[in-house]
C-alpha cells in the first residue's frame, strides 16, 4: 500500500489496518473503524501502540473529538472521489478541533482531487491509483496554485496581496 | 466592470493549464471517461446528443463589448456561427470539438472570461438581475456581491464535490428580476434600519422534477457576513445533503426532510463557529468599496428628464412607440434608460443570436451604452445605459441588424430550453414548439393585447425552461415514443414566487399550440379589464375555469 506524505511516495506503511471486529494486535501501529473503537475506546487508549481511526465518509466526528489529542491518525474515507463530505470534515478537523495528528485520506484518491485534499487539511493519502502514483512520484500533480480562500493550511500558504485578505497561493 | 489583477489572470492562465492536462490525461487513458466527467463538466463541457457543448459563463451576466466580440469570433471560428444564451446569464456553443476547447478557453482568457463551474455538482456561476446599476427600483448593485461569491467559489477546496450543483442568484432590488426564490441560495439587498447594507437570505428553492420556493432563513445579514454565512450553508449541505439519489440531492430537499428550522439552527450555529475560527470570511469594508469601484456609474452627463428627440420620434415612428412600451426600462439616472435587445425574433429559436449580430450589439453597446451589454435570465441582452436622446439610433441600428422585436415581456419572449433537438436528457423538443406559438401570436397588436404574460418550455422534467415558473408552462414528456407536452399554469419567478401547477392531460405536438392558444382566449374573455394580467386573473379565478376551456368534455 503506497502512502503519500510530505511530498514523498512511500512504498511502506507502518500502520496495520485492523479488519472490522478483527482482534486488536496487542502491537505496533494500528488502523481502527470508528464502531470498534468506540466499543473498546478505553482499552484501546490504554494500549501501548499508537491508534488511529478510520472514519467513514457518513460517519460523524462527534465519537472522537474528546480523544483527538490521543489519537496519532485519523483516516477519512472518499468512497467515492465524487464524495466530498471527508473535504468537510478534514477541515473541522484541523480548524475547529485544532487536531495536529496525520489526518490521511483514504480509499478513491485521485489525481485532480488531491490538490483540494491538501489544502482541507490531509497530509497522508493512501494510494491506490497507479497513474495517480505515478503523477505524484513524478512531481506532476500541481493544479491551480493560486487561491481565493484561505485554508486548513493557514501558515503554509502565502498571502500575496494584503488588501485582498483572502488570496493565498501554495 | 470587474478587471482582473495580475493575481486573477494567473488564476485562470493556471486553470487553462490544469484542464489541457487533463484533456492529455484522458486522450493517453490515464483517465477513464467516469473520471474525467466532472472534470470536464467544471470546466464547461458537456456532451450531448451530437456533439459536445461549451458552456461559457458571463458572471452575473456582464459583458464589455471587447468580451462580446470575442464571444461572436470563437462562435464563428470553433461552432457554426452562433451561440445560445441560457437561463443563467451564460452562452452554449453546441457543436464545438473536444480538441478546441482548450484553445478556447485560452481565447476567453485573453479577454478574462472563463467556463468555470458553469457545469458540475459545485457551485456554478453566480447570477444577478439584468438590470444592476441601472434600474430605478435598485437598492444597492448587486454585481459587487456577486464577485465577491464568484470568487470565493472558483475551485472552492471544500465544496467542489457538492451532493449536486448548487446556484446562486442576488438582486439588489425589492422587484425580482433574478428569480432568487427559485435558486439554492438567493439573495436580496436591503437596507437595515440604519441605512446599513445587507441581505435577506432564502435556501432551498428549485426548479427541475421537485420544485420548491426557497425558504426564508435570515431576515437581514450584514453584508460583511456574506461568505461567513454562505460558507456555514454549504457545509451543513456538504455534510447533510443527500448522496443517495441524485434526484434527491439538491439543498431543497435537505430543507425538505430537515425541517426548515431545524437546518435553520444548523446553519447559524456553523455560522457562528466559522465567524470565531476564520476571519477572513469576513469581508471587510474597504474590500467591498475596492470591488465596487469596478462597478461604480459610468460618467453619466446631467440630462433634463425628456429628450426632444426621443419624444418626437415616439409620434412619429410608430413601430418605435411599441418597442419603447416593451423594450425600455425606467433607469435611475435621469434622461437614460434601459433597453432590452429581444432573442425572440417570431418563429427562430429563442435566445439565439448569430455571430455578426453579436458584433453589431457590441458596437452598439460601445458606442451608446459605455460599453456595457448583459444577458438576462429570459435570454435576452440588454443595453444597460442608453441616452434618452440616442435611442431612437439604437433602435434603427438594432432594426438593421433584425434585433428590434419589440416583444419583451409578452407572450412570444419565450423562454425554451435546448430540447430534444440538442440536449441528450430531453424527452422531447422544445424549440419548435416556442417558433410555433411564437408564429400563432405574432400579430403584435394581439400580443400586446394580451399583455405582460411570462411562456416557458422545458423539453423534460429537468425544468431548464423553468416551466415551472412560467404563468403558462409547457412541460415535454414522451409517451409511447410519441411527445407530448403538459400545460402548467400560474407560475412565477418574481417577489411573488410560485410554481405552476399541471391542469391535465397532456397535448400532442399538434394539438399544443391550440390549447395555449385557449388558455389565452379564456383569459381575454374572464379578465376584469387590459389592466388585470394574465397572472393576476389566474390568481383570482384559480384554474377551474382553465380547465373547462382546456377539456370540455372532462368538465361536461
Amino acid at each position: 500500500m503506497a502512502i503519500f506524505r510530505n511530498g514523498t511516495v512511500l512504498d511502506h506503511d507502518s500502520w496495520t489496518v485492523v479488519a472490522a471486529g478483527a482482534p486488536v494486535p496487542a502491537e505496533g501501529d494500528i488502523i481502527i473503524a470508528l464502531a470498534d473503537f468506540i466499543a473498546q475506546r478505553d482499552a484501546l487508549l490504554g494500549r501501548v501502540g499508537p491508534v488511529g481511526v478510520a472514519v467513514e465518509a457518513g460517519e460523524e466526528l462527534d465519537d472522537i473529538v474528546g480523544d483527538l489529542p490521543r489519537l496519532v491518525l485519523v483516516a477519512l474515507r472518499f468512497p467515492k472521489y465524487t464524495d466530498g463530505r471527508s473535504y468537510s470534515k478534514a477541515r473541522l478537523l484541523r480548524e475547529r478541533h485544532r487536531y495536529g495528528g496525520e489526518l490521511r485520506a483514504v480509499g478513491d484518491v485521485l489525481h485532480d482531487q488531491i490538490p483540494l485534499m491538501l489544502r482541507c487539511g490531509f497530509d497522508s493519502l493512501e494510494v491506490t491509483h497507479e497513474p495517480t502514483l505515478r503523477a505524484l512520484r513524478e512531481g506532476r500533480v500541481r493544479g491551480v496554485t493560486v487561491h481565493y480562500q484561505t485554508s486548513a493550511r493557514e501558515g503554509r500558504e502565502a498571502a500575496p496581496n494584503p488588501a485582498r485578505r483572502w488570496l493565498r497561493a501554495s | 466592470m470587474y478587471r482582473y489583477d495580475e493575481f486573477d489572470r494567473r488564476f485562470v492562465e493556471e486553470r487553462v493549464a490544469e484542464f489541457s492536462d487533463q484533456v492529455a490525461r484522458r486522450l493517453s487513458g490515464e483517465l477513464s471517461e467516469d473520471q474525467f466527467k466532472p472534470l470536464r463538466l467544471m470546466n464547461g463541457v458537456y456532451l450531448q446528443l451530437h456533439a459536445y457543448m461549451l458552456r461559457i459563463a458571463i458572471p452575473y451576466g456582464t459583458l464589455s463589448s471587447r468580451q462580446l466580440r470575442k464571444l461572436a469570433f470563437i462562435a464563428r471560428t470553433y461552432d457554426r456561427g452562433y451561440g445560445h444564451f441560457t437561463t443563467r446569464q451564460n452562452m452554449q456553443l453546441n457543436w464545438i470539438a473536444l480538441k478546441d476547447v482548450p484553445e478556447i478557453l485560452g481565447h476567453l482568457a485573453d479577454v478574462e472570461m472563463h467556463c468555470l463551474q458553469t457545469s458540475g455538482n459545485c457551485i456554478r456561476n453566480v447570477t444577478a438581475d439584468q438590470f444592476s446599476g441601472a434600474a430605478a427600483d435598485e437598492i444597492a448593485d448587486p454585481r459587487p456581491y456577486a464577485e465577491i461569491l464568484r470568487q470565493w467559489s472558483s475551485i472552492h477546496p471544500e465544496f467542489t464535490y457538492l451532493p449536486r450543483k448548487f446556484k446562486l442568484a442576488v438582486t439588489g432590488a425589492p422587484n425580482d428580476r433574478a428569480a432568487i426564490q427559485v435558486h439554492d441560495i438567493g439573495l436580496e439587498l436591503r437596507r437595515g434600519e440604519a441605512g446599513e447594507i445587507g441581505f435577506a437570505v432564502y435556501v432551498g428553492g428549485g426548479q427541475g422534477r421537485t420544485p420548491m420556493v426557497a425558504r426564508k432563513v435570515r431576515d437581514f445579514l450584514p453584508e460583511a457576513e456574506l461568505l461567513a454565512y454562505c460558507t456555514a450553508i454549504l457545509r451543513v449541505y456538504n455534510l447533510y445533503g443527500r448522496r443517495d439519489n441524485k434526484f434527491k440531492a439538491r439543498i431543497k430537499i435537505l430543507v425538505h426532510e430537515t425541517g426548515i428550522e431545524e437546518l435553520k439552527r444548523d446553519i447559524e450555529a456553523e455560522y457562528e463557529a466559522l465567524r470565531a475560527e476564520n476571519e477572513t470570511l469576513s469581508v471587510p469594508a474597504e474590500e467591498i468599496a475596492r470591488i465596487s469601484a469596478y462597478f461604480a456609474p459610468p460618467a453619466f452627463e446631467s440630462l433634463p428628464e425628456r429628450s426632444a428627440a426621443f419624444e418626437t420620434a415616439l409620434l412619429r415612428d410608430p413601430d418605435f412607440a411599441r418597442f419603447v412600451e416593451r423594450n425600455l426600462v425606467r433607469h435611475k439616472q435621469q434622461g437614460y434608460a434601459a433597453l432590452t435587445i429581444s432573442l425572440k425574433p417570431i418563429g427562430l429559436p429563442p435566445g439565439d443570436a448569430s455571430s455578426s449580430q453579436m458584433e453589431a450589439i457590441a458596437d452598439i453597446a460601445e458606442r451608446w451604452s459605455f460599453d456595457e451589454i448583459r444577458v438576462s435570465h429570459e435570454q435576452n441582452l440588454v443595453l444597460p445605459h442608453v441616452r434618452l436622446d440616442d435611442v431612437p439610433l439604437v433602435f434603427a441600428e438594432l432594426q438593421r441588424n433584425g434585433l428590434a422585436e419589440s416583444n419583451a415581456g409578452l407572450v412570444t419572449d419565450i423562454i425554451a430550453c435546448p430540447g430534444l433537438d440538442y440536449c441528450s436528457l430531453a424527452n422531447a423538443r422544445s424549440i419548435p414548439i416556442a417558433q410555433r406559438i411564437s408564429e400563432r401570436f405574432a400579430d403584435p397588436a394581439r400580443q400586446r393585447e394580451i399583455g405582460d404574460l411570462k411562456l416557458k418550455i422545458s423539453g423534460c422534467i429537468n425544468a431548464c425552461g423553468h416551466h415551472h415558473v412560467g404563468h403558462i408552462g409547457i412541460l415535454g414528456v414522451e409517451r409511447k415514443g410519441e411527445e407530448f407536452y403538459q400545460i402548467t399554469l400560474g407560475g412565477t419567478g418574481d417577489e411573488t414566487c410560485s410554481i405552476g401547477e399541471i391542469v391535465g392531460k397532456g397535448f400532442s405536438s399538434a394539438e399544443i399550440v391550440d390549447a395555449v392558444e385557449t388558455v389565452i382566449d379564456t383569459y381575454l374573455a374572464l379578465r376584469t379589464g387590459p389592466d388585470e394580467t394574465f397572472l393576476q386573473a389566474f390568481r383570482r379565478l384559480g384554474e377551474a375555469p382553465f380547465v373547462e376551456a382546456l377539456y370540455p368534455a372532462k368538465a361536461a
